[in-house]
């Protein structure tokens, strides 16, 4: 299975300020772990919202809205991807991730679709996905 | 939790007991008193370490019984000088790192002394921390049946008198070989169910691919790791359009690559990568085949030309009619029908009881415009599989014709 695992965000990662030197070597040695297990896939961090944007639909309308946005605790500052064998096993790994800011913070943990769940689709959509994947680089 | 943590103790544990039996039951104790403790005093901030000092502990018990104490002692004896307690100077003494001694299990499990199965069994089960049950859920036999083999594998590693450790010299290689087949074995178990209803058991792959990159990141200096990592990767990207929407196999030029898994593509192509800047070999040759495809936004867009070199290498590196046979599709590919043909034709000694080298003719043929031929070749091909959605594929495509 795999899992999509959110840090969220803080007022201090939301105003743009680096992590300090000692949390970035302990969250390094977290990422090696990971990496020693087999079970990291992908992982990223993610600008403040200052250099974001929002786009709302309302039927046929799009309005855009640049961040920054309120409510950090409700923003995402960063994810990894994970391979592990059940969801009790992911909360296992967050346990042992250093604390992602000072002062505390929270981790989100969703498990992601996989396409096997999906079956093949009708031969429409899939020339649809196929031009998709075949102009996107 | 105890599948993060019992590879390691047990491999810290086999180290000192040169047993991993005995390894495994100590590991078990540990988890047990973590169970029984944690509840009322609370898990501690790291329950690693604590369980590794439990274990710690009853080795120095064990040790202390005597069973390994003389020996040991000798050995220790110009290590150390005279130790107060030699036992617990013992258990101190191998307080070195961790990764290698995950490297020693490894490649004990994967001994070649064990049967493959056995192999299997015990390696999911000691490095992969998974259960019996799941073992055998995985392989579709009794959980008895995985018991069994686990129970005479450890029995054999201790009659044989298997060593604790990385093998070094001209050992290594075929000792690299062999825990690089158990891997891709579980892989290939999953990829291609040879057993059951599915045609494919994504678990599995999931576990070998998490095997192999463990070792990948024990011993990164082994360019074979590397490329079979790679290799595993790349296929396991194409495991959401291999199989249609009645559950019917999809062959590889047929399928939606817009389900391919990218990042599995990105991350096989770094393996990839990793592996011929150390050097190569048969697993990494193949890595490099299938990156060809995953390369290719369209089929059309496939270098064949690349594949039919990197078949040419591998049919020297490691000649076998398989190879040939795939060789011939790729330069069919790439010069035409007629000259896959060509090579496809001196291979009739070797596979004709093999349902794909007819498969394989009657492509060419059909593409030649030898309809009749074609159709012959596919029912051939039909009647010497023991897959029955594979027959099934084979007749549609005979029907079509």
């Amino acid at each position: 299975m795999r899992f999509m695992v959110f840090v969220k965000a803080t007022k201090e990662s939301e105003s743009g300020a680096l992590p300090k030197r000692e949390m970035l070597s302990e969250m390094g040695k977290f990422n090696q772990q990971l990496i020693d297990a087999g079970i990291l896939l992908d992982a990223n961090g993610l600008q403040p919202t200052s250099k974001g944007a929002r786009v709302t639909f309302n039927g046929s309308k799009r309005t855009v809205v640049d961040g920054p946005f309120t409510e950090a605790k409700e923003l995402v500052a960063g994810y990894w991807i994970w391979q592990c064998k059940s969801l009790a096993e992911a909360i296992e790994w967050v346990k042992r991730c250093p604390n992602p800011h000072d002062g505390g913070g929270e981790i989100e943990i969703r498990q992601i679709f996989e396409l096997t769940d999906f079956p093949e689709v009708p031969e429409e959509v899939k020339k649809m996905e196929q031009h998709f994947a075949a102009t996107k680089k | 939790m105890f599948r993060i943590e019992s590879p390691k103790l047990i491999a810290g544990l086999a180290r000192i007991t040169r047993d991993i039996g005995v390894a495994e039951e100590l590991a078990q104790d540990a988890l047990v008193a973590a169970l029984e403790q944690w509840p009322r005093g609370g898990i501690p901030d790291r329950p690693g370490a604590w369980l590794m000092q439990a274990a710690k502990h009853r080795a120095i018990d064990f040790v202390r019984r005597g069973q390994l104490l003389e020996r040991k002692h000798q050995q220790l004896g110009h290590e150390l000088g005279a130790p107060a307690d030699p036992a617990e100077a013992l258990v101190e003494a191998l307080d070195d790192e961790l990764g290698d001694d995950l490297l020693r299990l490894i490649f004990t499990s994967c001994h070649p002394v064990l049967p493959p199965d056995a192999r299997v069994a015990l390696t999911l089960r000691l490095v992969g921390g998974l259960s019996t049950e799941e073992i055998a859920r995985a392989f579709l036999v009794p959980v008895q049946t995985i018991q069994q083999r686990i129970v005479r594998a450890k029995k054999q590693l201790a009659e044989a008198h298997v060593p604790f450790e990385v093998p070094r010299g001209d050992d290594l290689a075929p000792r690299l070989a062999s825990v690089l087949e158990v891997i891709y074995l579980v892989f290939n178990e999953g990829y291609s169910a040879t057993t059951g209803d599915d045609w494919m058991r994504p678990e599995l792959c999931e576990d070998a691919l998490r095997l192999g990159r463990v070792l990948a990141g024990l011993a990164p200096g082994l360019a074979e790791i590397h490329g079979l990592v790679a290799l595993m990767e790349i296929q396991a990207s194409r495991l959401a359009a291999r199989v249609g929407p009645n559950g019917e196999p999809i062959l590889l030029l047929d399928q939606n690559r817009a389900r391919w898994d990218r990042l599995l593509i990105r991350r096989g192509l770094e393996s990839l990568a990793r592996a011929q800047a150390i050097g190569g070999g048969v697993y990494t040759l193949q890595a490099a085949i299938a990156a060809c495809h995953a390369r290719a936004d369209r089929p059309s867009d496939t270098d064949w030309h690349a594949i039919v070199a990197l078949y040419g290498e591998l049919a020297r590196v490691a000649p076998s009619p398989i190879v040939e046979l795939n060789r011939a599709v790729a330069v069919g590919m790439a010069d035409g029908p007629a000259a896959g043909l060509a090579i496809a034709d001196r291979l009739a000694d070797a596979l004709s009881a093999y349902y794909l080298f007819w498969s394989v003719r009657a492509d060419f043929l059909a593409k030649l415009g030898r309809t009749a031929e074609a159709r012959t070749e596919l029912a051939r091909a039909a009647e010497l599989t023991t897959n029955a959605r594979e027959r099934q594929l084979l007749l549609e495509r005979a029907a079509k014709l």
